[in-house]
C-alpha cells in the first residue's frame, strides 16, 4: 500500500468514500494535507458549525469575529435584534472589515482601507466620492450589493450555528434529539438562560482536529492516559478520613480513574450526522458535592420533580459534530478550530447559569483550568496521545485505524443507537457522517 | 526590616530551584496558604470567578510535582527542561493594605525544551514575600504572560 490511497482526492468522491469502512478508517483522514484542504472546502461548509453564543452580543452592533471552513466571518447583532452572519470581506477589494476578536461597530461597518460602509445586515450604505462609479457596471455586480451573507443561521437556546453551503438538512433535522444536551445545560439555570463568563482558554494542539473530537467519547483511555495525574490525585487522597471535605480538585480529578466497568455501564448514545454523548445513565460528573443554595434556587424555579430530572442528567461529553463539544453538567464547552492537517486550536469557554449562586461558575472555571488549560496535567497527556497518533500513522505496513470495538453490522443506517459506554460506535458514526458531508458537494 | 537584596536573592533562587528540578525544595518556599497563579487575561482581578491557567494551592502543587515522578507521565517522554532568564528584580513600594508583605516585580523569559522543540514565553512575575518564623516565604507567585490569552502550546513545567 502506498503512503496515500490516491495522488489527489479532488473531484474523486468515490476515493473519499473508500477511506471510511464500516469498522475502520484510512489514515489519510488525519495526515493528508490535500484531504484537509478538501475538508475545509466541502465538509465544514456543508455541516452546521457553532460560531458563538448570543450572550456575547447583548447590544445592537456587538460583533464576534470567527472562521469556519477557512472563511472569515462576522457574527453581529443587527438593529432588529436578530443575529446576522456576514463574510468578513469588504465588497470592494476584499479587505477584512473587522480585525478585533469582538467589539461594537455601532450601526455600520466601515472598511479601514477605503471607507466603504455597510449596515449590520450586510447591505451597502455608502461609498466615498461615489460619482467615480457613474457609468460603470459596479451597480450590476456583487460588489454593489454589499457583504456576502450566510443564509443558514440558527440560534438555539443562545447557541449560534451556521451552515455556509445551501445543501444538506436543516438545523433541527441535522441535530435531532442530540439537542437535549444543550437543553439540559440551559435548564440548569433557574431562569433557563446561560451567559458566557470566565474567559476563553486557547490551547494549540499539534494534531489533526479529529483526534480531539474522537477522544471525547473514548472511554477506554482515561484510566490509562491519566494515571499520572488523576491516579496521583487519587493516591494522594487515600487514607484521608471519610468526613474530611474533598477539595474540588480531588473531586474533579479522581473520577477519571474509574475502572472499565464504570465506563462500560455509563453508556453511549449516537445520533445521525455524527453526534453522540457518553454518560447515558451517569458519568464522571455525577457525584459532585451538592451546592445547597443552588438546589434551593432550582426547586423554587422548577419544583422538586423537574429539578431532580434536570440535575439527574449528568452527561459526560456531547459532540455536536463537527466543531462543538459540550459538558452540560459542568457548563463548559470546547470548540474545535482546524488550522492545518496537523494543527488544531481548541477553545474552551465556560458559562454562568443565570440566577445560580457564584459557586457554580467557580466550579466550572476550576474544571476548565484543571482539564482544558495548556498548563493542564490532564491535557498534557491527552495531547501526547494525539501527537503520538499524528506521528505513528506515518508508519508503513498498516494504513488503517481500527474502530472495531463492539461493532455490529445492524448499527449502520440507524438514526439513534444506545450502546455500552466503551463501544467505538461514536467514532464509526462520526466517520459515516464525515464521508457523507465531505462528498455532498464534490 | 528586610534588606532589598535578600528579596532579590530569594526570587533568583526560586527560579534556580525550578530550573534544577528541585521541586520539593521549591514548594517549601511557599506559605501553607500560598497560591501559585498564572492568570488567563491581562489585569485579571482574581483567580476563581474567572478561569486561570494555573491557580495552585499546596495540594495542586504537590500533585504536579508527584506526577512528574510517575513513569507514566507520558507527556514527559522525553523530559522537558526549563530555563528562567530574569531581568534584575525590583522591590516595589510597600503595600498599605498588607504591610507585612514585600512585593517584587521581575521581567522574565521562560523557555521549555523537549527533544528538538523549544518554546519561549515572556512576562512579568510578581512575588509576594513575607517573613515567617524568621525566614522569607512566598505568599503568592503571580505570573503574567504577555500572551496569556493567545493559543498556547502545552506548558509542562513551572513558569
Amino acid at each position: 500500500m502506498s503512503s496515500t490511497m490516491h495522488a489527489s482526492y479532488r473531484e474523486r468522491p468515490d476515493a473519499v468514500r473508500a477511506l471510511v469502512r464500516p469498522d475502520r478508517v484510512h489514515r489519510d483522514l488525519y495526515i493528508d494535507p490535500d484531504l484537509f484542504a478538501l475538508e475545509q472546502e466541502h465538509f465544514f461548509a456543508n455541516t452546521w458549525n457553532y460560531v458563538g453564543h448570543d450572550s456575547q452580543l447583548p447590544n445592537a452592533g456587538d460583533y464576534l469575529r470567527n472562521e469556519i471552513a477557512g472563511q472569515p466571518l462576522i457574527v453581529v447583532r443587527h438593529g432588529d435584534g436578530s443575529v446576522r452572519v456576514l463574510m468578513n470581506r469588504c465588497a470592494h477589494k476584499g479587505s477584512r472589515l473587522v480585525s478585533a476578536p469582538s467589539g461594537n461597530t455601532g450601526k455600520h461597518f466601515r472598511c479601514p482601507y477605503h471607507a466603504w460602509t455597510f449596515r449590520t445586515d450586510g447591505s451597502l450604505l455608502n461609498i466615498p466620492l461615489k460619482e467615480g462609479y457613474e457609468g460603470t457596471a459596479l451597480h450590476a455586480c456583487e460588489s454593489a450589493k454589499g457583504l456576502a451573507t450566510v443564509q443558514n443561521v440558527r440560534v438555539y437556546r443562545g447557541f449560534i450555528f451556521v451552515k455556509l453551503n445551501d445543501v444538506g438538512p436543516g438545523f433541527e433535522e441535522y441535530f435531532g434529539e442530540s439537542l437535549s444536551s444543550i437543553d439540559n445545560m440551559a435548564d440548569r439555570s433557574p431562569e433557563g438562560r446561560l451567559e458566557i463568563a470566565g474567559g476563553c482558554l486557547r490551547f494549540l494542539h499539534q494534531c489533526n482536529w479529529k483526534m480531539f473530537v474522537e477522544n471525547l467519547n473514548d472511554t477506554m483511555h482515561p484510566m490509562v492516559v491519566h494515571e499520572s495525574s488523576a491516579g496521583t490525585a487519587k493516591r494522594m487522597w487515600l487514607g484521608k478520613p471519610a468526613d474530611e471535605p474533598k477539595p474540588m480538585a480531588i473531586e474533579q480529578f479522581t473520577p477519571f480513574m474509574s475502572d472499565y466497568q464504570f465506563f462500560q455501564d455509563m453508556g453511549v448514545r449516537v445520533f445521525d450526522n455524527g453526534h453522540s454523548f457518553s454518560g447515558v445513565h451517569f458519568s464522571i460528573h455525577s457525584k459532585y458535592s451538592a451546592i445547597p443554595a443552588y438546589e434551593k434556587a432550582m426547586q423554587a424555579a422548577y419544583g422538586p420533580e423537574r429539578t431532580a430530572q434536570i440535575l439527574g442528567l449528568a452527561r459526560h461529553n456531547t459532540v455536536y459534530y463537527p466543531n462543538l463539544t459540550i459538558k452540560g453538567a459542568i457548563q463548559a464547552i470546547r470548540v474545535v478550530k482546524p488550522v492545518a492537517v496537523d494543527r488544531t486550536i481548541v477553545e474552551s469557554w465556560t458559562f454562568r447559569l443565570v440566577g445560580a449562586p457564584p459557586e457554580l461558575l467557580a466550579r466550572t472555571t476550576t474544571y476548565s483550568r484543571l482539564i482544558n488549560s495548556p498548563f493542564s496535567v490532564v491535557g498534557h497527556d491527552d495531547l501526547q496521545a494525539y501527537r503520538g497518533i499524528q506521528a505513528g500513522l506515518h508508519a508503513g505496513g498498516n494504513p488503517w485505524i481500527s474502530l472495531h470495538r463492539n461493532f455490529d453490522e445492524a448499527e449502520i443506517g440507524q438514526r439513534d443507537v444506545t450502546a455500552v459506554g466503551t463501544s467505538e460506535i461514536s467514532m464509526r458514526n462520526q466517520y459515516r457522517a464525515w464521508a457523507r458531508y465531505m462528498t455532498l458537494t464534490m | 526590616m528586610v534588606d532589598p537584596q535578600q528579596l532579590i536573592d530569594f526570587v533568583v533562587r526560586e527560579a534556580r530551584l525550578l530550573d534544577e528540578k528541585r521541586y520539593d525544595e521549591w514548594n517549601a518556599l511557599f506559605t501553607d496558604d500560598a497560591i501559585y497563579w498564572v492568570p488567563l487575561t491581562p489585569n485579571q482581578p482574581e483567580g476563581l470567578g474567572h478561569t486561570s491557567h494555573l491557580h495552585e494551592d499546596k495540594l495542586l502543587r504537590e500533585l504536579r510535582i508527584e506526577r512528574l515522578k510517575s513513569p507514566r507521565a507520558f507527556s514527559q517522554q522525553p523530559p522537558t527542561r526549563s530555563l528562567h532568564l530574569l531581568q534584575t528584580p525590583t522591590v516595589e513600594p510597600a503595600d498599605a493594605v498588607r504591610p507585612d508583605e514585600h512585593l517584587v516585580r521581575t521581567v522574565f523569559q521562560y523557555t521549555e525544551s523537549q527533544g528538538d522543540e523549544l518554546n519561549t514565553f515572556f512576562g512579568v512575575a510578581w512575588h509576594r514575600i513575607v517573613v515567617e518564623r524568621g525566614a522569607l516565604r512566598l505568599r503568592q507567585k503571580r505570573v503574567d504572560l504577555i500572551n496569556s490569552d493567545a493559543a498556547l502550546p502545552a506548558v509542562q513545567l513551572f513558569v
